[in-house]
């Protein structure tokens, strides 16, 4: 787990002790210079003096950073010992066979549905308190969403259960086949800070729906909402199949290093090759749903005011940038982009007013190391002079104003990195074509975006471009979509859910075979001949001529 | 490292070539599968003659498993492409009018297979045909423990297939290695649970997605049968253990379980039909597959070596140093802690372990890792769904053994420890695609409450969308509807 580790904040102990001692020393030698004439009993008792009060201070310095370690890990207490706990715990509800009926499911679901009736405002004061979440948004992207992907799962969960009728071949005839989904197990899901609720709940909805047994981590960076969730989920639903951990690394670390059957992790690429390489020594199959820099290409021939609103709603109205399918830039031609611009500046004006900073419909970013990063991205060097609009940042209040950058460098921070926050920069071409060799020039996106009017740019971008979801003249609305799959490739990630493939995810396609005595074919058994190897011929190929040629003993 | 600047660049010429575009044509796709379908049907008697060498397969049984398995995907897949590859489009709920949706699969990019000895024809050209019917570039790296069939299709597939598109790289351990440090786009791998871990830690890496094709211990489950029956049963646990290339096959049966009181009949039915298949002769089998080297051959000698397991030996047992052949074997009740009964045995070894009802089975077969197949002879259909609810396993086959790898319905691949992933058939195709979500709006009618400054109206209205409440948006439209706090 050392790829973790730096996510640890706060000073070292040790390294604090030291600089104490060596500070020391340097007076000492100060000391001894000033007097040289000091006598060789003085020196020792002198010596002896400074060497007690140091031990006494390196014990204090030790105690005192065991005590902060005890009282940081006191509240979670979730180690390796405790994470073998709840895995026993769990593999036994799971081996029951309890969470694999219809009934569970259903009723997990339902309650689940109840709790989000129930507790609206909670969600919405958490969502709050951990992002300054406008209470509209929290509506639409989160509580909404997880609402009606739980109501499609119960509307169609006998359905999904149903095996699926396979057919067979003159190869294996006579024979009947059939698919029949079986639940994996138990189940890891490791959500994200910036949709913290839907994050959470809409892949339990799949793990539940699919009869897993389930632990769930929300994300430390929404503090608010891991809490409540631990305590809803407690609270409605079945605690013998469902758990809630909630911690940062150690306690995540602890938890990756249990076998499970499925791990879904949401998050970035760094993090998500931690978890597959854990994945691995248990051969745990994964879900990753990543991020990455999705792109906007945006033609001259459009409706401007319907994309640029589209734009800026998909941009600042979507947590403020911070979401995994937010675009992160656009291309668009060298002529066009002053008009796009003036467009986007207007529509933002309207959306959120002359002060953004202040209004109450824009998310804040999401916590401080995230303030800093994004700080960095518009401090870089490469882009001083080309912030056209935007720019200010309050660090106190955790806000960053909607910015615009113009032709930022293709080797620049901001161009380099997923962005996930309110910065939006315009790259500019010669001809719009050139945009989707831009596009795959870079990693695989989670989603690409296009405005056009014209069909064969459209046929060139979805037939071209590679990406976990295409949205042509809008922005992240495929999120919406539960017949659409939504998950990454590449770099953007592994795996797909939502609506039916939310389930698929979480489940085993069992292959099943049924075959009666009578019809053998003996063919397929030594001792062998060539007369058998023409019916094995014929039988494969599945001409009945054939079959009757070889029978008959005819080559 | 001059081999190391040749892999690269091989790598990096399938990456140019993906880059063109040309392999995502279906002409091209089409062609690419005719060629294999060209180079089985040309080169069978070479074929055969390989396989006999390299592994002691008599043609018969290298047609069924082998190129008859190819012909058959080829085949199925030259059928089927133009739907696999036509996008599956859908309607929309109205609130996104006027909108339109589909899920487009596409190419991955370049992909690496790597296969496996044990069918090192149908192992080898079997994902290949997935990969290409997806129209992504190929990487194949045979296994180097079947040399002769690994340089015959290095040699051959450039005068077949499309060279700059798919490339052969031979080798051993050193070079999986330097090939694993690659970036890919998917790896597929045959092979067992040890090395399947590496390969997936490898595609860690850089997020590459794998497909693990491991084996397991597959169990047979053989519950009472009436004579008959039992005669067939019987032909079909010889033909699952020591027909594909002689128990060394990952969906090949790796033990049986039996009720104790019709253990007799089983073994008597089962020496007889071992009889009829292969001789008794020890110095001469026929229509057995040897094994494939002195390595394995000791490993399988040394489940032998632990007395109390020897003393179970209640069928065969014989070794032949030189031909690499071991006689087909039955083993009654070894101890439940022998290695041979908690390592996979692929090998001509069969222990039946004995119960007292064979509902008992069912706890037996929970208590080891998933494996990649199960079998059960039995007339009981409540027992049949109890198998099918209670247990886990890549597949379940009723009544037979083996042959659920023919068809190209069904997913062909492991769950937990027998592993990640399935192919054959549309599978194939899917495993080596990406579903790419797309979804397209025009520009007219615009969803005012979809976008900021928030207000209470719009919450309301929302509400009513995310319900489909077609009439209440109307009627809150008109201002018939009073939007509410709640």
């Amino acid at each position: 787990m050392e790829a973790l580790s730096p996510l640890r904040e706060g000073p070292d102990p040790n390294e604090a002790a030291m600089d104490v001692a060596g500070d020391l020393s340097k007076s000492m030698i100060k000391f001894y210079r000033r007097y040289p004439s000091i006598t060789h009993r003085q020196h020792r008792s002198f010596s002896l003096q400074i060497h007690a009060s140091l031990c006494r201070l390196m014990l204090t310095i030790t105690m005192a950073s065991e005590e902060q370690v005890k009282n940081s890990t006191a509240p979670a207490m979730f180690d390796t010992e405790a994470a073998n706990c709840l895995m026993k715990e769990l593999r036994s509800t799971f081996l029951a066979g309890k969470t694999k009926s219809y009934e569970w499911r259903s009723s997990q679901l339902k309650s689940l549905l109840k709790m989000l009736e129930d507790s609206d405002k909670q969600i919405c004061d958490a969502l709050f308190s951990d992002l300054s979440k406008p209470e509209m948004e929290a509506y639409i992207h989160e509580i909404a969403m997880i609402k009606s992907s739980c109501k499609l799962a119960l509307k169609k969960l006998k359905d999904w259960m149903k095996p699926e009728k396979a057919k067979t071949n003159l190869g294996t005839f006579p024979s009947s086949a059939e698919i029949v989904p079986e639940p994996l197990g138990v189940v890891l899901i490791i959500s994200a800070w910036n949709y913290p609720l839907l994050l959470s709940v809409d892949p339990v909805i799949g793990a539940i729906a699919a009869g897993n047994a389930v632990v769930l981590k929300p994300s430390e960076l929404a503090p608010a909402m891991s809490s409540l969730l631990a305590k809803l989920l407690g609270k409605y639903l079945d605690n013998s199949a469902i758990k809630v951990v909630e911690g940062a690394v150690p306690e995540t670390s602890a938890l990756l290093e249990q076998k499970w059957d499925k791990i879904f992790y949401t998050g970035n690429g760094r993090v998500a090759r931690v978890v597959m390489a854990a994945a691995a020594k248990n051969l745990t199959p994964v879900v990753l749903e990543l991020g990455g820099k999705s792109p906007v290409l945006v033609d001259s021939n459009i409706d401007l005011t319907v994309t640029a609103r589209r734009i800026v709603s998909g941009k600042w109205g979507c947590n403020n940038g911070q979401a995994c399918v937010a675009p992160d830039y656009i291309i668009t031609t060298k002529q066009y982009a002053p008009v796009l611009i003036d467009s986007l500046k207007h529509h933002l004006v309207k959306f959120f007013g002359e002060d953004p900073m202040n209004s109450p419909d824009m998310s804040k970013v999401g916590h401080s190391r995230h303030f800093a990063r994004l700080k960095k991205l518009l401090d870089d060097d490469k882009i001083s002079g080309k912030i056209i609009h935007g720019g200010q940042t309050d660090k106190s209040n955790l806000k960053i104003a909607p910015t615009i950058v113009l032709d930022a460098p293709e080797d620049s921070l901001i161009m380099s990195e997923e962005i996930f926050g309110p910065l939006l920069p315009i790259v500019t071409v010669e001809k719009i074509e050139d945009g989707v060799e831009f596009i795959n020039s870079r990693p695989k996106p989670l989603a690409a975006y296009l405005f056009t009017n014209t069909k064969q740019l459209k046929e060139e971008f979805v037939s071209n471009i590679s990406a976990g979801g295409v949205v042509i003249n809008d922005v992240t609305l495929h999120l919406m979509v539960d017949t659409l799959p939504f998950g990454g490739v590449g770099e953007s990630g592994t795996g797909a859910y939502h609506g039916k493939f939310s389930f698929d995810a979480f489940s085993h396609k069992k292959a099943v075979l049924y075959r009666g005595f009578f019809g053998d074919a003996p063919a397929r058994y030594p001792p062998y001949t060539p007369g058998k190897l023409r019916l094995l011929k014929a039988l494969l190929d599945g001409s009945l001529f054939g079959i009757i040629r070889a029978l008959f003993g005819f080559s | 490292m001059n081999a190391d600047q040749e892999m690269r660049r091989s790598v990096e010429e399938l990456r140019l070539t993906f880059k063109t575009g040309k392999t995502r044509t279906v002409g091209w796709r089409k062609a690419q599968l005719r060629a294999i379908l060209r180079l089985i049907h040309e080169n069978e008697n070479t074929l055969f003659h390989l396989l006999q060498s390299e592994l002691g397969k008599h043609p018969v049984e290298s047609y069924r498993d082998e190129i008859g398995v190819v012909k058959k995907s080829v085949d199925h897949a030259l059928n089927c492409i133009d739907q696999w590859m036509s996008p599956k489009k859908g309607r929309l709920p109205l609130v996104y009018f006027p909108a339109s949706r589909q899920v487009l699969p596409e190419p991955l990019g370049v992909v690496l297979i790597i296969a496996s000895w044990n069918f090192p024809i149908a192992l080898t050209l079997d994902p290949l045909i997935g990969a290409i019917s997806a129209g992504n570039t190929v990487v194949l790296k045979p296994s180097e423990l079947s040399p002769n069939c690994a340089s015959f299709l290095a040699n051959i597939l450039p005068s077949y297939l499309d060279p700059k598109a798919v490339k052969v790289i031979e080798g051993g351990r050193e070079v999986s290695n330097q090939l694993l440090q690659y970036k890919w786009d998917k790896i597929f791998f045959t092979g067992s649970t040890k090395v399947g871990k590496i390969v997936m830690a490898a595609a860690a890496n850089n997020l590459t997605p794998v497909t693990l094709e491991l084996g397991g211990k597959c169990p047979a489950i053989f519950d009472f049968l009436p004579n008959s029956d039992l005669k067939v049963a019987a032909k079909r646990v010889a033909s699952g253990k020591w027909g594909p290339c002689a128990g060394q096959a990952g969906i090949g049966i790796d033990y049986m379980l039996v009720e104790q009181k019709f253990a007799s009949t089983v073994i008597e039915q089962l020496k007889k039909t071992i009889k009829r298949f292969y001789g008794d002769d020890a110095k001469n089998f026929k229509n057995l597959s040897k094994i494939i080297n002195k390595g394995h051959f000791d490993r399988l000698r040394s489940f032998l070596e632990d007395s109390a397991v020897a003393n179970c030996i209640v069928y065969g047992g014989s070794f032949d140093d030189t031909s690499l052949i071991i006689e087909p074997t039955i083993l009654l009740d070894p101890p439940l802690d022998a290695e041979i009964m908690n390592e996979e045995i692929f090998g001509p070894l069969l222990p039946i372990i004995t119960m007292d009802n064979i509902e008992e089975s069912i706890e037996f077969i929970n208590s080891k890792p998933k494996p990649l197949a199960i079998y059960a002879f039995t007339k009981n259909e409540n027992f049949k769904k109890r198998i099918l609810a209670e247990t886990s396993s890549g597949s379940v086959t009723f009544n037979d053994t083996v042959i659920q790898f023919l068809c190209d319905e069904l997913p062909f691949g492991g769950v937990g420890q027998s592993g990640i992933g399935r192919y054959h058939g549309k599978y194939s195709f899917d495993t080596f695609s990406h579903e790419k979500a797309v979804l397209e709006r025009s520009f007219y009618f615009e969803l005012e409450p979809w976008h900021p400054p928030w207000n209470n109206f719009k919450l309301q209205f929302l509400r009513l969308v995310y319900n489909y409440d077609y009439v209440g948006m109307l009627l809150l439209l008109l201002g018939l509807k009073r939007p509410s706090n709640s």
